[in-house]
C-alpha cells in the first residue's frame, strides 16, 4: 500500500468515527442519520482504497473495502486527491477544479448523494451556536432587509420584535468629519426603513402561502383553461405532487418546443440576502435549465442610461455618476444644495434606510442653502425646508435650459473648465441662445413650458451660479422620477451639462444630496448581491469581477440566447413578437444593440415560471399583463411566491416560498454592488450580517434554495445545483470569500450575527469624485470602470467618452444616429409625447399624474399582505372596511370636481381605471396629481384586465410607450388622467 | 424620585411613521401581562401622527405631531376610573389595568387628547404604555424613540423640578395647557402645528421684466404696532411665523430701495401665502 493510500484509509476510518461520535453528541445529527436506509461508498478510481458507510434506520456501520451494491459512490481519481479533499480545512477551489476535471465523481441518485455530502459537511458545523440569549427564553438573532439590518427577538419559534442594531462597546467607533469649526459624527447604530418595521406583520400575514396549490380547472392532461386565470380558485396539493408537476412541465416544454420555451422573471427586488436572492439561487437554477430571461430595463435610471451616459460615460453605473468623498467635501466646501427630483427621505436613497437623514440635518445646521425642484412638495423638502419650485411634470429640461441660458448671458459659469474639460459647448450655447430654432431658451420661454415664474428661475440661476453647489439629481445619483418620463433622457442629459458648466469635481461642486459618499472603508471586501452569490453566473451578474475568484463555485451558463424585454412581456405572449434594447453595462454603445423576440431558431415561450406577483403594480399599462395571463399564449404558469397577491393569483401552480427570516443568508447593509458599486457608502457604518434562520418556515413553505433544489433533483441537476451543501454551508463559503476572516472568526460572527467594518483613518478615505477629472489627473477614486479599452489617451485619464471629456455634443450619438429627432446629439427641449401639448388627449385627460417610487413600501414589499404598513395614514386610507390607495390632488382641482378629502375617486384614462382615496393637498400644484407606484394588491371590481381596480395599481394608467423608440425605458411619469368621484353603481366595466 | 418624560420636536418629525410602526411591532400579537393586552393588528394609533399643512401653493410648509398618551400627572382618565383602573406609577407612567378596565368603553372618551383606543375583541380600552415593560426590563428608551431617525423624539428621566427647568430653558410646550392635566409629554416647535404664518413673495417689475426682490424690507404690523420685521431672501420670499390663529387683521409694509412702498392688509384666520407682491 502506498503512503497516500494508507493515509486515505485512515481518514476514511476517522470519518466513520466522526459520524458515530457526532451522532452520540448531537441529537439532531443522530436523528438525521437514523432516518435513512442506504449504503454510501467512498473509494479511489482503481478500487485499491475504499470504505463504505451503511446508514440503516436503527444503526450506522462502516467497513473498509469496496461494497458490491453501494447506492451512491464518491470516487477520487487518486488516493492523494482523496486525502487533499477530505482533510479540513478544504480548499473549495481544489474541490471545484477536481469536479471539473473529473477527478472527483459522484454516482447514484441526487437525493442520496446530496444528503451524504451535506451529512459529511455537517460534521464541521453541527451544534454551532448562534444568536444572543436574552431574558425569559428570548433569543436575539440578526437579519437584514431592503431597509437595513436588524435584531430579531424570538421566543418559542415566534418573532416578537424587530429593531435596529444598536452597537455595543466592542464594535468599531464611527468616523468624524471636521467642517467649518464643527465636528460631525454619526450615532452608533443602524437606522431602518418603515417597510422593515412591517416585517413581523408580513411574516405572520394571512396572505402567506403556506402550502402548494393548483388552480382547480388546470388539467395538464386535458383542458388547461388559461382564460380562467385570475378568477378560478385553487386546491391544496402536496409538495411531491407540485414538484413532480413542475418538473414534468419543464421536461414537456423542452421536449415539445425546444430551447427558449421556459420564461422566467421576477420583480426588481426580493427579500434581502446574497445567497437566497434572485441574482443567486434563482439564476443558478434557471441557467441550469436553459431559459428565456426577462430582460430588465434600467428601471430607476432610465434617462441617465439612455441619455446622460452619452455625455460622460459611466455605462457600468447605467449612466449615473459616482459618489466618493462627497459627504466630507459637501460639508466643508458647498454653499448650496439643489435637490432636483430628489427625495431621499422618501426612499432612503436605495436600501439606505435613514442613514442620510442625519447628514442632511447637518446641512441645515451649517446654514447651507437648499432648493427643491419637484412637482410634489416632497418629504425631503418638508423636513429640511428651503425654496420649493414645482415644474409641470416632464418639463424639467426647459427649466434646466433656462438656467444655462441665464448663466451664459450673465457670465455665471466656469468658462475655463468648459474650455479645458468639455467639448461641444459652443454648439449647445448657440442652440440655447436661439441660433438654431430662433427661440432663445429664456426663463420666460421656460415659464410657458414648465410653469416656474421666470423671476424665480433667474433667482435660482444667479444663486446657483454664484455659489459652490451640489446637485442632488435623484435620491442617489441618477435615481430620479424625472428620468422616468417621456423627457427623462433630455432632463438627465441637462443635469450633466449644468454640472459641467459649474466645474464638476472642484471643491464644493459635485453631485449628491448627502445620501452617498460617507468615509467608510472602501478597501474592505464584502460582495454586493449583484455579484451573484452562489449563481455561478459570471456572465449575467457582476461575479466575474471579484466573487468568482474569491468564492470558487461551479459556473453556470444559460444556453438560451433569447430574452424578452420586461416592458413588452404582454406583446411577446399575446402577439408572439417584440423588440428591445439591452441594459448593457460594459460600454456606451451596448445600448444600441437591438434585439428581437423570438430569437432566430428559438421557441416562443410556453411555460412562465414567475417569481412573486409584483408586475401589475410596477410595470406600465399593466392591464396588458393581466390580459397576457388570460390569453392562450402560455401553456403553464408557475408562481413561486411568499404571498398570495398580484400575479400569484394568475398562476396554474403556486409554490410557497418562505421569507428571509425563515432561512439562512448572509449580506451587508445596502451593499448591492453591480450597477451601484460601493453602494454601502450611503451608510454611516458598514455592517456585515449573517441572516440567522430566526424561525422555522411557516406552514409547508420552503426557502427558494430548497424549492429550486427539489425541482433540480427531479431533473438530475441536484448535485451541481447545491454542490452538496446546505444554505448554512454556503453562508460560510461566502463569509470566507470576504475580508471578514481576518477580523472575526466564523464562530464568533455566527454567534453575534454582525460585524461593524471599522472606518479607516482620515488619510485613507476615498478621494473626492471627479476632483481628478477637474484637475486633469489620473483617476484616483475606487471606481474600477470604465474598462481599460474605453479610455482614449491613457488608462485612467479622462472619461469613457470618445474625447475623454464631458461632451455637450455626444460623439456616441453622432456615430449611432445623428438625426434621431427623439434623441438629438446634444440635449434639446423636446415636449413630452404625453403632456400638455397632447391636444385632444389633454382635453380629455387634463391632469398629469406622477407616480414615484413609494415611501412606505419597497416596491410591493410592505404593501398589502394585511401588514401594519397599511395603517399608515399617508399610505392607504380605510374607507368602509377597505384600505384604498391614495391619490393626491390640489384642493382647486378637487373642488372643481366636487371631490372632498377621503372621497373615493376614479383615476382613469384609456388604459384603465383605479379607485383611490383622494387626499387634498397644497403639496401638489393644480393640474398635477400624485400617487405612488408599486401597490401589491390587484383587485378588479369586474373582469380582470377589463375593469377598474380598487387595489391601487396606478401603473395600469401609465403608458407602455418607450421614452424613445430606440430604448427599453419606462416613461411612467408622463401620464394624463382624469379624476372623478367614484360611483360604485357604474359597475365593473372600464 | 426621577420620572419619565417624553420630548417631541415637531420641526424634526417627517412622518416616517417608524414610531407608529415600532409601537405596532412591539404590541401587535404580543401580550405584556401586567402592562397591556396585545394591540389589534389594525385600527389603533397609540402614537397618532397628525398632519398639518400651512399656507397655499407654493409657499407652504407641513408639520406632523406624533401624539401618544400624554402620561398626565393630573389625568382625566385616572379620575374617570376609580383611581386603580387607570393609574399612575411612581415613575410617571400612566397604565390601564386590563382586568379592571374590562367593558369600560367610557374610559376612551375620558381622554381629552384622544389617546385611548377601544379593543372591541378584548373588550378593553388600551393606550401607549411608554413601553413600560421594556423600561422596567432595563431598556433605556421605548420603541418609538429607538427607531426615530431624525432625533425628533427624546426620552428623559428626571426629577420633576429639573424637568421643569429643562422645559423652561428649552421653551417646551404641552398640549392644551388650559386643561391643566399636567402632561409628561413635551413638544418643541409646536407653533409649526398650532400657529400660523404670513408668507409672501416680493417681486419688482422694471422695464417689463419681473425679478425677485432680494433684500426688500417687510414690516409686519398689528394695530400700528410693529410685530416683526425681516428682509426678503434671494427669491423675494419672507415668512412671519408663530402668529395666533384667528388673531385678526395685520398690515404688511414692503419697502424695496426707492420703489414705492406697498402696504397690504391681511386678516389672519389660517396661514396666508401671498404669492406675488409686485413693486414697480
Amino acid at each position: 500500500m502506498k503512503p497516500a493510500e494508507k493515509l486515505l484509509d485512515a481518514i476514511l476510518f476517522g470519518l466513520a468515527q466522526a459520524i458515530r461520535i457526532t451522532a452520540a453528541k448531537h441529537k439532531t445529527y443522530k436523528k438525521r442519520i437514523r432516518g435513512k436506509n442506504f449504503i454510501a461508498q467512498i473509494k479511489t478510481l482503481d478500487n485499491r482504497t475504499g470504505r463504505y458507510f451503511n446508514f440503516q434506520p436503527r444503526k450506522f456501520s462502516s467497513k473498509k473495502g469496496i461494497h458490491a451494491n453501494a447506492d451512491i459512490c464518491m470516487i477520487f481519481s487518486t488516493a492523494e486527491l482523496g486525502v487533499k479533499l477530505l482533510t479540513p480545512p478544504r480548499d473549495q477551489l481544489d474541490m471545484i477544479n477536481a469536479a471539473k476535471d473529473s477527478k472527483v465523481m459522484v454516482e447514484g441518485p441526487d437525493e442520496l448523494a446530496i444528503w451524504f455530502s451535506e451529512t459529511l459537511n455537517m460534521l464541521l458545523t453541527i451544534g454551532a451556536k448562534f444568536g444572543t440569549a436574552m431574558d425569559d427564553g428570548v433569543m436575539r438573532y440578526t437579519s437584514n432587509t431592503n431597509g437595513g439590518p436588524v435584531f430579531v427577538y424570538v421566543k418559542e419559534d415566534k418573532i416578537i420584535r424587530i429593531t435596529p442594531i444598536e452597537f455595543d462597546e466592542t464594535d468599531a467607533p464611527p468616523w468624524t468629519i471636521h467642517a467649518r469649526g464643527k465636528r460631525f459624527t454619526p450615532p452608533r447604530k443602524t437606522t431602518i426603513s418603515p417597510h422593515t418595521l412591517g416585517w413581523k406583520s408580513m411574516v405572520y400575514s394571512k396572505d402567506r402561502l403556506l402550502y402548494p396549490m393548483k388552480r382547480v380547472d388546470f388539467n395538464v392532461n386535458g383542458e388547461r383553461n388559461p382564460q380562467n386565470r385570475g378568477k378560478a380558485g385553487y386546491e391544496r396539493i402536496s409538495w411531491d405532487e407540485a414538484l413532480d408537476l413542475v418538473a414534468a412541465e419543464i421536461k414537456r416544454v423542452k421536449r415539445d418546443y425546444g430551447p427558449g420555451a421556459i420564461l422566467n422573471g421576477s420583480g426588481s427586488h426580493h427579500t434581502w440576502g446574497h445567497l437566497g436572492y434572485w441574482l443567486s439561487a434563482r439564476l443558478r437554477f434557471f441557467n441550469s435549465l436553459g431559459f428565456t430571461p426577462v430582460a430588465h430595463n434600467p428601471d430607476s435610471w432610465e434617462g441617465w442610461y439612455w441619455g446622460a451616459m452619452h455625455h460622460w460615460g459611466h455605462s457600468s453605473r447605467l449612466g449615473a455618476g459616482e459618489a466618493y468623498g462627497t459627504i466630507e467635501d459637501c460639508l466643508q466646501e458647498a454653499e448650496m444644495v439643489v435637490f432636483w427630483s430628489s427625495d431621499p427621505e422618501a426612499t432612503g436613497g436605495v436600501y439606505g434606510a435613514f442613514e442620510g437623514t442625519i447628514r442632511r440635518q447637518w446641512l441645515k445646521e451649517l446654514g447651507i442653502q437648499l432648493v427643491h425642484i419637484d412637482p410634489f412638495y416632497n418629504h425631503t423638502a418638508a423636513l429640511l425646508g428651503g425654496k420649493w419650485l414645482a415644474p409641470r411634470p416632464a418639463t424639467g429640461n426647459a427649466l434646466a435650459l433656462a438656467i444655462a441660458y441665464v448663466w451664459i448671458t450673465e457670465g455665471l459659469y466656469d468658462q475655463a473648465y468648459v474650455a479645458d474639460r468639455t467639448v461641444g459647448f459652443d454648439k449647445w450655447k448657440g442652440y440655447l441662445l436661439g441660433d438654431e430654432d430662433g427661440i432663445p431658451k429664456t426663463p420666460e420661454w421656460q415659464e410657458q413650458e414648465a410653469g416656474i415664474p421666470a423671476k424665480d428661475v433667474r433667482a435660482l440661476a444667479r444663486q446657483w451660479g454664484n455659489r459652490k453647489t451640489y446637485l442632488a439629481a435623484g435620491g442617489i445619483n441618477g435615481f430620479g422620477s424625472a428620468c422616468r418620463c417621456a423627457t427623462g433622457n433630455e432632463w438627465a442629459r441637462s443635469m450633466v451639462c449644468l454640472m459641467a458648466m459649474q466645474g464638476l469635481g472642484k471643491p464644493g461642486v459635485n453631485l449628491g444630496g448627502m445620501q452617498q459618499g460617507t468615509p467608510v472603508d472602501h478597501r474592505f471586501y464584502f460582495p454586493g448581491y449583484a455579484e451573484g452569490g452562489l449563481s455561478g453566473d459570471y456572465q449575467g451578474t457582476a461575479m466575474a469581477v471579484s466573487l468568482y475568484q474569491r468564492m470558487p463555485q461551479l459556473p453556470t451558463v444559460n444556453t438560451v440566447a433569447q430574452r424578452i424585454p420586461r416592458l413588452k412581456i404582454p406583446e411577446a405572449i399575446m402577439e408572439g413578437q417584440c423588440e428591445g434594447y439591452p441594459t448593457y453595462p460594459f460600454t456606451i454603445e451596448g445600448q444600441f444593440l437591438k434585439f428581437g423576440y423570438p430569437t432566430p431558431g428559438h421557441s416562443p415561450v410556453k411555460l412562465y415560471y414567475k417569481y412573486g406577483g409584483s408586475h401589475f403594480g410596477t410595470m406600465n399599462a399593466t392591464n396588458r399583463y393581466v390580459r397576457a395571463y388570460r390569453s392562450d399564449g402560455l401553456d403553464c404558469v408557475i408562481n413561486q411566491s411568499i404571498w398570495f397577491e398580484g400575479e400569484a393569483k394568475f398562476a396554474d401552480i403556486i409554490l410557497p416560498a418562505c421569507t428571509s427570516f425563515e432561512r439562512w443568508d448572509i449580506s451587508e447593509f445596502a451593499n448591492c454592488g453591480g450597477y451601484i458599486p460601493h453602494c454601502y457608502n450611503q451608510c454611516n457604518h458598514r455592517v456585515a450580517v449573517i441572516q440567522h434562520k430566526c424561525i422555522e418556515p411557516l406552514g409547508e413553505s420552503k426557502s427558494d434554495f430548497m424549492i429550486f433544489l427539489e425541482v433540480a433533483k427531479r431533473l438530475g441537476l441536484g448535485a451541481p445545483f447545491s454542490e452538496g451543501m446546505t444554505e448554512l454551508d454556503w453562508c460560510k463559503r461566502l463569509f470566507e470569500a470576504t475580508d471578514l476572516p481576518s477580523k472575526i472568526s466564523w464562530k464568533k460572527f455566527l454567534k453575534k450575527g454582525y460585524y461593524v467594518i471599522p472606518a479607516p483613518p482620515a488619510a485613507q478615505r476615498p478621494k473626492v469624485s471627479y476632483r481628478w477629472f477637474a484637475e486633469d489627473r489620473l483617476k484616483d477614486t475606487p471606481d474600477l470602470t470604465p474598462l481599460p479599452g474605453d479610455y482614449t489617451e491613457q488608462w485612467r485619464r479622462g472619461l469613457q467618452t470618445q474625447s475623454g471629456k464631458i461632451e455637450f455634443v455626444c460623439s456616441s450619438l453622432e456615430r449611432f444616429d445623428p438625426d434621431d429627432p427623439e434623441r438629438p446629439t446634444m440635449t434639446k427641449y423636446i415636449p413630452s409625447w404625453e403632456g400638455h401639448h397632447s391636444k385632444e388627449l389633454y382635453q380629455k385627460y387634463p391632469l398629469q399624474l406622477i407616480s414615484p417610487h413609494p415611501r412606505f413600501s419597497f416596491h410591493t414589499m410592505g404593501d398589502g399582505k394585511d401588514s401594519i404598513i397599511n395603517d399608515i395614514k399617508d399610505h392607504r386610507v380605510l374607507i368602509d372596511g377597505y384600505y384604498y390607495w391614495i391619490v393626491r390632488i390640489n384642493p382647486q382641482d378637487a373642488n372643481s370636481r366636487e371631490i372632498k378629502a377621503n372621497n373615493l375617486v376614479k383615476v382613469f384614462n384609456d388604459r384603465g381605471a383605479v379607485i383611490c382615496a383622494a387626499q387634498l393637498t397644497q403639496r401638489i400644484p393644480p393640474g398635477t396629481v400624485h400617487s405612488y407606484e408599486s401597490c401589491a394588491i390587484y383587485d378588479p371590481v369586474g373582469e380582470p384586465g377589463e375593469s377598474p381596480d380598487r387595489g391601487g395599481c396606478i401603473n395600469q394608467l401609465t403608458p407602455s410607450r418607450m421614452i424613445i423608440k430606440k430604448s427599453h425605458a419606462t416613461a411612467a411619469n408622463s401620464c394624463l388622467v382624469q379624476i372623478e368621484a367614484w360611483q360604485p353603481e357604474e359597475g365593473g366595466a372600464l | 424620585m426621577s420620572k419619565w418624560n417624553l420630548i417631541i420636536d415637531i420641526e424634526k418629525c417627517e412622518d416616517c411613521n417608524n414610531c407608529f410602526l415600532a409601537c405596532k411591532d412591539e404590541h401587535v400579537d404580543n401580550e405584556w401581562p401586567g402592562y397591556t393586552n396585545a394591540q389589534p393588528r389594525h385600527g389603533h394609533r397609540w402614537i397618532n401622527i397628525v398632519r398639518k399643512e400651512r399656507g397655499q401653493f407654493p409657499l407652504i410648509d407641513v408639520a406632523y405631531r406624533p401624539t401618544p398618551c400624554q402620561h398626565c400627572d393630573d389625568a382625566p382618565c385616572i379620575a374617570a376610573g376609580d383611581g386603580q383602573t387607570i393609574f399612575k406609577r411612581e415613575d410617571g407612567v400612566v397604565l390601564i389595568d386590563p382586568q379592571r378596565a374590562k367593558g369600560q368603553k367610557k374610559l376612551v372618551k375620558s381622554c381629552p387628547h384622544g389617546a385611548i383606543w377601544w379593543n372591541a375583541e378584548k373588550n378593553v380600552p388600551q393606550k401607549c404604555t411608554l413601553c413600560a415593560h421594556l423600561l422596567d426590563a432595563g431598556w433605556k428608551q421605548p420603541r418609538c424613540v429607538q427607531v426615530c431617525p431624525t432625533g425628533a423624539m427624546e426620552i428623559v428621566k428626571a426629577e420633576d423640578e429639573s424637568m421643569s427647568r429643562l422645559a423652561a430653558n428649552q421653551k417646551l410646550q404641552i398640549l392644551s395647557p388650559e386643561l391643566n392635566t399636567k402632561p409628561r409629554v413635551y413638544y418643541k416647535n409646536l407653533h409649526r402645528f398650532e400657529n400660523c404664518f404670513i408668507a409672501g413673495s416680493v417681486a419688482i417689475k422694471l422695464g417689463g421684466v419681473m425679478d425677485c426682490a432680494h433684500g426688500a424690507t417687510v414690516v409686519l404690523k398689528k394695530e400700528d404696532q410693529i410685530v416683526a420685521q425681516m428682509q426678503t431672501n434671494e427669491y423675494g420670499d419672507f415668512k412671519f411665523d408663530n402668529l395666533e390663529p384667528s388673531s385678526g387683521i395685520y398690515e404688511l409694509e414692503i419697502v424695496y430701495k426707492d420703489l414705492k412702498k406697498k402696504t397690504i392688509s391681511i386678516e389672519v384666520t389660517n396661514s396666508q401665502s401671498i404669492n406675488e407682491i409686485v413693486l414697480a
